[in-house]
Formats: structure tokens, C-alpha cells, sequence
């Protein structure tokens, strides 16, 4: 939490949203609460009023390490040119359907 | 249509009693949706005023569904706006507890925690009501009441358990509140009626387990439960507080100024 926060607000948590069984849980925003039993009520009342989904992750922001976006260059470029790492080189036979 | 395919087999009396007890549970969910609706962009925090109104929407949604229902039985011609906004004062049969000010968000918490666990018990059991419409309409609540009761008392807990500040005020707002609860379970002779045709459950029983719920709820929060007071004033009976009066002008304020307005 930055120092500047008012330290006054509830803390921040990051929702994650499952949209049905099967998927993943999918990170759809932020919120404030109070403690983490709040938090699931708020992403519920917040994130699944559209019926969006069956299931509700909550994570203290602060809890999440972040890659720095100022190495970016060194963790993300070198992957660039490793096209052979995509599976694009194979032939995938007409009967198969979901991939 | 004529009135006896709108009772569906029913005496007159009984069509009028069910009319009657119908209202008084659309109007409870009409008179606090309205209520809370209130708060919207009043809320201590947006995402309390995103709760709030959720809760509201729901309350609104089952007077819809119960107020509908109470216009086919009465065969009037009657549709769930007409019975909602065209009432008066002495018409609405809620209980009075739902019509008492917002007050804090304490206050508000209270007087929610008090509701949501009658209105949990309530459908619970209604569910199998030997009434089709009403079992169905009980059925699609319980869920609602079931999270509208985990938010209210989830707040009432950490206000109630809180700060000094937080413990006072709900005390006192529970306090100022718990008469009003007396008459939830104050048996007439219109709740004897439904509970006789299997249409509701014995209010006794909805009281004993409201009771249990709510002082297990009381004790976590550490709040005291205040001491039971003869209170005999009935809302369900259309005899109300100076505050519907109040809410009618607001809520009723369109529809009497452009009569059959629709957008």
C-alpha cells in the first residue's frame, strides 16, 4: 500500500471471477473492503450482477508481487524471436475440434 | 373475468383473507426496497451503495411477484402498479418496523438484520405452502434473504463488535427498534386463517426460530438483546407510523402528478 493511501479507506483487494466450471478464475478488477468476507460480498454485489459468474476469488493487492515494468526488455524480449516455441507447426487432423 | 375463475375455487372470505395476507408481504418488500433505496449515492462507501441497492432491487423484484399475485386473487383488474402506487396511507399493510427512518447506516443494519431473519424464516417454510404461487414465490426469495441476511449481520458484527462508537450505536438503534419487532409475530385472526389452510406457517414457530437466529446473531456481536415490551400496534392492520405517509408521497409522487404514466 503507497504511503500517500489515507490510511482512513479499507485496503484494497484484487476479484477474480470463475465464469463457469471448467474456466479459470479471471482477474475482473478492484475493490475496497474492510476484511475479506466483505470483499467476496462487494465482488458479488460488484462483479456478478450479470450473472458473470459461479464462483469469486478475492486477494489483498498488496499480497500480489508485480513484475517491474521497467525490465520489461530482459524478462518479455527474449521470447520474441522463439517463434518454434508456438505450436504452429504441426498439422492437426480434421477430427479434432477444441483445440 | 369473472370472479370466480380469478379466485380459482375460493369463497369470497377466502379469497379476502389471502388478498390481504399477500399484501402484507408485498408491502413489507415494497415499503423497505423503497426504504433502502434511499441510500443510493448516500452510502459510507460506493461499494456499500452497490450493496444497498442490490438488496433494494431484490425487495422490489418480490413485491412485484407478491403484488401481481394479490391483483389476480382480488380479480379486480387490478396490476401491480395500481395495487403499489394507488393505494393510501391505510391500505398498506407492512409491518411498521419497515417503515422506520434509515437513521445511520447502524440503524439501517438493524432494522435489515431484523427483517432478513423473519422474511429467511418466513419463505423458508413457505416454500411448502399448500398455495402454489406463494411456494414458488417463497422459493425463488429464500435464496435472496439468505445472502441479504450473511451481508446485514456480517455489518452488524463489526459494528456491533467494533469500536466503542460502532457498539453504541447499534445498541441504541436496536434499542429504539426491538418493540417493533412484537408485532411480526403477533397472531390475528387473518395469520390463524393461513396458517389453518397450510397457505403459512404458525407465527409461533417463525418466532421461535427468529428468535434463536437473531440472539445467536446478538451474542456474536456482542450487542445485548433488549427486553421484550408489549407493543400493539399494527401496521399489518394499515395503522401506521407518520413516516409511510412520507414514503408514499415520494414513492406514489409520479404516478399521481402524471396518472398513468409509463416509460
Amino acid at each position: 500500500m503507497s504511503s500517500s493511501e489515507d490510511k482512513r479507506q479499507w485496503p484494497l483487494y484484487e476479484v477474480f471471477v470463475r465464469a463457469r466450471g471448467g474456466l479459470d478464475h479471471k482477474h475482473v478488477g478492484s475493490l475496497h473492503a474492510a476484511d475479506a468476507r466483505m470483499a467476496v460480498d462487494h465482488a458479488r454485489d460488484l462483479y456478478t450482477r450479470r450473472l458473470e459468474g459461479i464462483s469469486i476469488w478475492v486477494v489483498p493487492s498488496h499480497q500480489i508481487t508485480a513484475s517491474d515494468p521497467a525490465e520489461s526488455d530482459s524478462l518479455f524480449e527474449p521470447a520474441r524471436d522463439k517463434i518454434y516455441r508456438h505450436p504452429t507447426f504441426y498439422e492437426i487432423p480434421d477430427e479434432v475440434k477444441t483445440l | 373475468m369473472s370472479v370466480a375463475v380469478a379466485n380459482a375455487g375460493r369463497t369470497d372470505a377466502e379469497a379476502r383473507d389471502l388478498f390481504c395476507f399477500v399484501l402484507r408481504l408485498g408491502d413489507l418488500s415494497l415499503v423497505l426496497g423503497q426504504r433502502l433505496g434511499e441510500w443510493v449515492g448516500h452510502s459510507p462507501a460506493l461499494e456499500e451503495d452497490l450493496g444497498l441497492a442490490n438488496i433494494a432491487l431484490d425487495m422490489i423484484g418480490q413485491a412485484r411477484l407478491l403484488l401481481s399475485y394479490a391483483g389476480e386473487i382480488e380479480g379486480r383488474g387490478r396490476a401491480e402498479d395500481d395495487i403499489a402506487f394507488l393505494r393510501e396511507h391505510g391500505e398498506y399493510l407492512n409491518p411498521i418496523l419497515v417503515e422506520m427512518p434509515n437513521g445511520d447506516f447502524g440503524q439501517t443494519i438493524v432494522r435489515q438484520v431484523l427483517i432478513d431473519a423473519f422474511q429467511l424464516e418466513m419463505f423458508e417454510r413457505m416454500a411448502a405452502s399448500a398455495d402454489q404461487r406463494l411456494a414458488a414465490i417463497a422459493a425463488k426469495s429464500v435464496k435472496e434473504v439468505r445472502y441479504h441476511l450473511r451481508y446485514s449481520s456480517g455489518w452488524l458484527l463489526r459494528l456491533g463488535d467494533g469500536t466503542a462508537e460502532s457498539h453504541a450505536r447499534v445498541q441504541s438503534a436496536l434499542e429504539n427498534l426491538w418493540s417493533y419487532t412484537v408485532e411480526l409475530f403477533a397472531e390475528d385472526d387473518l395469520d390463524k386463517a393461513m396458517a389453518d389452510r397450510g397457505v403459512a406457517p404458525r407465527l409461533s414457530e417463525v418466532q421461535a426460530a427468529w428468535s434463536q437466529r437473531i440472539g445467536e446473531i446478538l451474542a456474536e456481536a456482542t450487542l445485548d438483546r433488549p427486553k421484550d415490551r408489549p407493543h400493539s400496534w399494527h401496521g399489518k392492520r394499515g395503522q401506521h407510523s407518520e413516516h409511510l405517509g412520507y414514503i408514499l408521497t415520494e414513492m406514489q409522487h409520479l404516478q399521481r402528478t402524471y396518472p398513468g404514466a409509463r416509460w
